[in-house]
């Protein structure tokens, strides 16, 4: 008796929805293993992670400004991957995005600068994301370069410049040679939704570009293309759609939607431009956009889901001293069981027993 | 093997290898239901069957390729299980695939090396290869690269593979598919050659003509169940077709067609260099068609067929816009979407993959060619409606089964998916419709409803160009016939003066050469 793995003779629609549940399952069942290996209770470890950070509106606040930064990244990401392209450098153009939008609140700071600098400050940090994530995509479709490679080697390109800027040119003055600059102006920050809550604007719009991509993706010719080049290139050429083009743009979007998400993040949450702005944001979008199967609604729930792994991480440090790495540990495992069950959609487990020996003549 | 009995004393009434009620099931579907088949030595055993009998599952089976579900097989009597290929070369089965299994860069000898079990040195082994070559009037250069090799010289390659093991039982399978009449002459001369040593031979092939010539027993297969074993020289062709099918086969009717004087479609000296290393070189290809007339393009595969549906299509582009002119309008620079909008359309040789994105819906891949020229997009947005009701007048006009109203293309039999294909582009009302391998791999009663709908079209004004290995079909619905050879496109013979042998010394080249030296001598 062994086991096979069968192709399906059509996808499985009920596995592509029940495999990140079982994905996050299996994951949880893991993570219970290591709890009990570094001497903590599972039970309470599990408890701390997911479900006492829904207890209190602070914690579900907080989820949610978390989210928004994962959801507007996975969104652009989703169409990438949708497309065959390996834009694996959502964070580098997140850190560009958020710089470039930061320039204007440092050049705007203390001037009386009206109510025009917010709306600038995010279009140029979309416009900044999106340039800086159409060099791998330049690469990619002029030299053949490896998106996948150049685009996460700009990651710590943008993470030197930023790096080079808070502690240079940018620093605060007042800020007792801390790498950061100052606080940003009023103008200059997303503001708040309810009074006295961390939860802002950004939100609204991560919602408004969810909606949108649905509309994209499954009302228009454009997302049918971005979907076709993806799946079958070369019946996407036969149907007179250029995939070059399509790398193009979704690298653009992409990087334009990360930049936006940076620049909303630090005037927003941050309030000023510093390192580790991002506790990677750019690669956990990654595992937002698989586990929501590339699909905008399956990625606001995914979004919300590894936001609440962050919170829950924190809550475990705080309560039960688990080191927050066991947080990118938990992540990481969830990528790895989202893929592996995504190959059942596709596969089906089939038990063989060795074949039945027709009774042989008496010779 | 544990067999006590010398091999010399074996009774003459066991066969060779015999399937005792060989089953194979994936999952709820029987592929083969109970199949009882005899191979014995000094034999040529035809396997009939349309494409999904199950011909393929069988010889799968007997080359250690799959494990049956159920059922035995004997080898000299004795019950034999193989765990892999590499068994049943060890016993003395070998085969030659339809679809080589070489690699491009490496030369004749280190491709047969890579299939050898062996453990003589690559030196002995060369000069082995060369000897059997030559002994069974096989040549080969073994430091010959393979991608300079003709089609008909790889498959040489892979037969003389399978014999330098000397192996007792030799399968085939569908070894004309790729070769010109005359270089299929020369195979079955090289077949019966093996017989008469006493080797035993399963041929797996459709083409009945071939199959009474060669063959002394047959085997038919129909929806995965063996339904007759008989001598095919008794049968007609006819009998053979119903056996294989389960019902007589519909004649195609050729209306009277209504010439227009108008070419629709017309290539002037084209030229076009290869994409890839190993592609071929396209070079001065002229050719008119008008309207109401099918154009046949014969030749063997991998002679620029390839390039030139991906010249005519606009997959790939000409420097000048005059080498094709679709309804008089120079087209050479316009992409697949404008030459459309011009009145074209395609329908390539790959169905998944290329004809239609595998994965996707039928609706979805209405829309991969629909979204042109046919109210299917409105401002950017896809009409849902009118990519569905695409499908249904498919679905209706061209008998198209399917499991649900709208499946992924994937889960269609291929005649089924080759009939959706054929009618979506049908549907648009083509002035000009370019088709490759219409009927490749399709079940009889599909071909014969393509190969209708393609007469229906030209009947009503369009031009058809029809590019096919397949020689029976395009003398069946083409007008004209011209062949494909390293590039070259002869001029086109009218149907009814294409002999079999003429066709055949094209697509070996001969004219050509004819003409290049009559060249050489007048210049």
């Amino acid at each position: 008796m062994y086991l096979v793995l069968e192709k399906r003779a059509e996808r499985s629609h009920t596995i592509a929805l029940v495999s990140p549940l079982v994905a996050i399952g299996l994951t949880i069942v893991t993570m219970s293993i290591l709890f009990a290996i570094i001497g903590k209770n599972p039970v309470a470890a599990l408890d701390a992670y997911f479900i006492a950070p829904l207890t209190d509106s602070y914690s579900l606040q907080e989820i949610a400004v978390k989210a928004t930064p994962l959801v507007l990244i996975a969104i652009g990401l989703s169409l990438c991957y949708l497309a065959n392209a390996w834009n694996i450098g959502a964070e580098g153009q997140f850190l560009i995005g958020a710089v470039a939008g930061s320039w204007i609140a440092v050049k705007t700071q203390g001037t009386d600068a009206g109510y025009w600098v917010l709306p600038a400050m995010l279009l140029l940090g979309a416009a900044a994301g999106a340039l800086y994530g159409l060099i791998p995509a330049i690469c990619k479709v002029r030299f053949g370069a490896s998106e996948i490679l150049t685009s996460l080697m700009l990651v710590y390109v943008a993470d030197l410049f930023l790096d080079y800027l808070v502690r240079g040119p940018w620093r605060d003055p007042a800020g007792f040679n801390f790498p950061t600059t100052a606080d940003f102006d009023p103008v200059a920050t997303v503001p708040v939704l309810i009074e006295g809550s961390r939860l802002h604007l950004g939100a609204v719009i991560a919602l408004v570009v969810v909606a949108a991509a649905s509309v994209l993706l499954g009302r228009t010719i454009k997302g049918f293309e971005i979907r076709v080049v993806g799946a079958a290139p070369r019946a996407a050429r036969f149907g007179g759609f250029n995939s070059n083009h399509l790398i193009l743009l979704t690298f653009a979007i992409s990087g334009g939607l990360a930049g936006l998400a940076g620049i909303i993040e630090v005037a927003g949450p941050v309030g000023h431009l510093q390192p580790g702005i991002s506790p990677g944001y750019g690669f956990t979008a990654i595992i937002v956009a698989f586990l929501g199967r590339l699909n905008p609604i399956g990625i606001l729930i995914a979004g919300l889901f590894l936001a609440l792994t962050f919170i829950g991480g924190e809550q475990a440090q705080i309560t039960m001293k688990i080191p927050l790495d066991v947080t990118k540990v938990f992540q990481g495992l969830l990528l790895f069981y989202v893929l592996a069950c995504d190959s059942l959609i596709l596969y089906r487990f089939r038990l063989i027993f060795p074949s039945r020996q027709v009774p042989r003549g008496t010779g | 093997m544990l067999d006590s009995t010398p091999a010399g004393l074996l009774p003459d009434e066991t066969p060779l290898l015999q399937t005792v009620g060989l089953t194979k099931r994936y999952g709820s579907f029987l592929a083969n239901d109970a199949i009882d088949i005899d191979i014995w030595p000094q034999q040529i055993h035809a396997l009939l069957g349309e494409n999904g009998a199950g011909k393929s599952t069988l010889v799968k089976a007997i080359y250690g390729l799959i494990q049956p579900s159920e059922g035995e097989m004997r080898w000299q009597g004795e019950p034999m299980v193989l765990s892999g290929p590499s068994e049943a070369r060890a016993h003395g089965i070998g085969m030659v695939f339809q679809h080589f299994s070489l690699f491009d860069n490496l030369t004749v000898a280190e491709n047969v090396a890579l299939g050898l079990d062996g453990k003589e040195s690559f030196k002995d082994m060369s000069a082995r290869l060369k000897e059997v070559s030559n002994v069974y009037g096989l040549p080969l250069e073994p430091r010959r690269e393979v991608w300079q090799l003709s089609v008909g010289e790889r498959q040489r390659i892979e037969i003389v593979r399978a014999l330098m093991q000397n192996p007792k039982f030799l399968i085939l399978d569908e070894p004309t598919a790729v070769l010109t009449p005359q270089e299929a002459d020369q195979l079955f001369i090289v077949l019966n050659r093996l017989k008469s040593e006493g080797r035993a031979i399963l041929y797996i092939s459709h083409k009945l003509e071939e199959v009474k010539r060669l063959c002394d027993t047959a085997t038919i297969l129909r929806g995965g169940r063996k339904v007759a074993t008989c001598n095919p020289k008794a049968e007609t062709a006819a009998s053979l077709a119903r056996m294989m099918v389960g019902a007589d086969i519909k004649e195609v009717k050729i209306a009277a067609g209504r010439r227009t004087t108008v070419p629709r479609l017309v290539v002037n000296d084209l030229s076009l260099a290869p994409d890839d290393a190993h592609g071929v070189r396209l070079q001065h290809i002229s050719l008119e068609l008008k309207g109401g007339e099918i154009l046949g393009i014969a030749g063997v595969a991998g002679n620029g067929q390839d390039e030139f549906f991906a010249a005519l299509s606009g997959e790939r582009l000409a420097k000048d816009p005059g080498t094709v002119v679709i309804d008089g309008i120079a087209a050479g620079h316009l992409s697949i979407t404008q030459r459309r909008k011009l009145g074209a359309a395609f329908v390539p040789e790959e169905r998944l993959g290329h004809g239609t994105a595998p994965r996707m819906k039928l609706s979805e891949n209405a829309l991969l060619t629909g979204h042109a020229a046919s109210g299917m997009v409105q401002h950017g947005f896809v009409n849902t409606a009118a990519t569905l009701s695409t499908v249904d007048r498919a679905t209706e006009s061209f008998d198209v089964r399917k499991a649900k109203r709208d499946p992924e293309a994937a889960s269609l039999s291929g005649g089924n998916l080759q009939k959706f294909i054929v009618g979506r582009e049908i549907l648009r009302n083509p002035t000009v419709l370019v088709v490759s391998q219409p009927t490749w791999g399709v079940d009889a009663g599909a071909a014969a409803v393509i190969r209708q709908a393609l007469l229906d079209l030209a009947a009503s004004g369009a031009a058809v160009l029809v590019t096919s290995q397949d020689l029976d079909e395009l003398t069946e619905i083409t007008d004209r016939i011209a062949v494909m050879f390293h590039g070259h496109l002869s001029e086109p013979l009218a149907t009814a003066e294409a002999s079999r042998e003429k066709l055949g010394l094209l697509m070996g080249g001969s004219s050509l050469e004819q003409k290049e030296a009559a060249d050489v001598s007048g210049g």
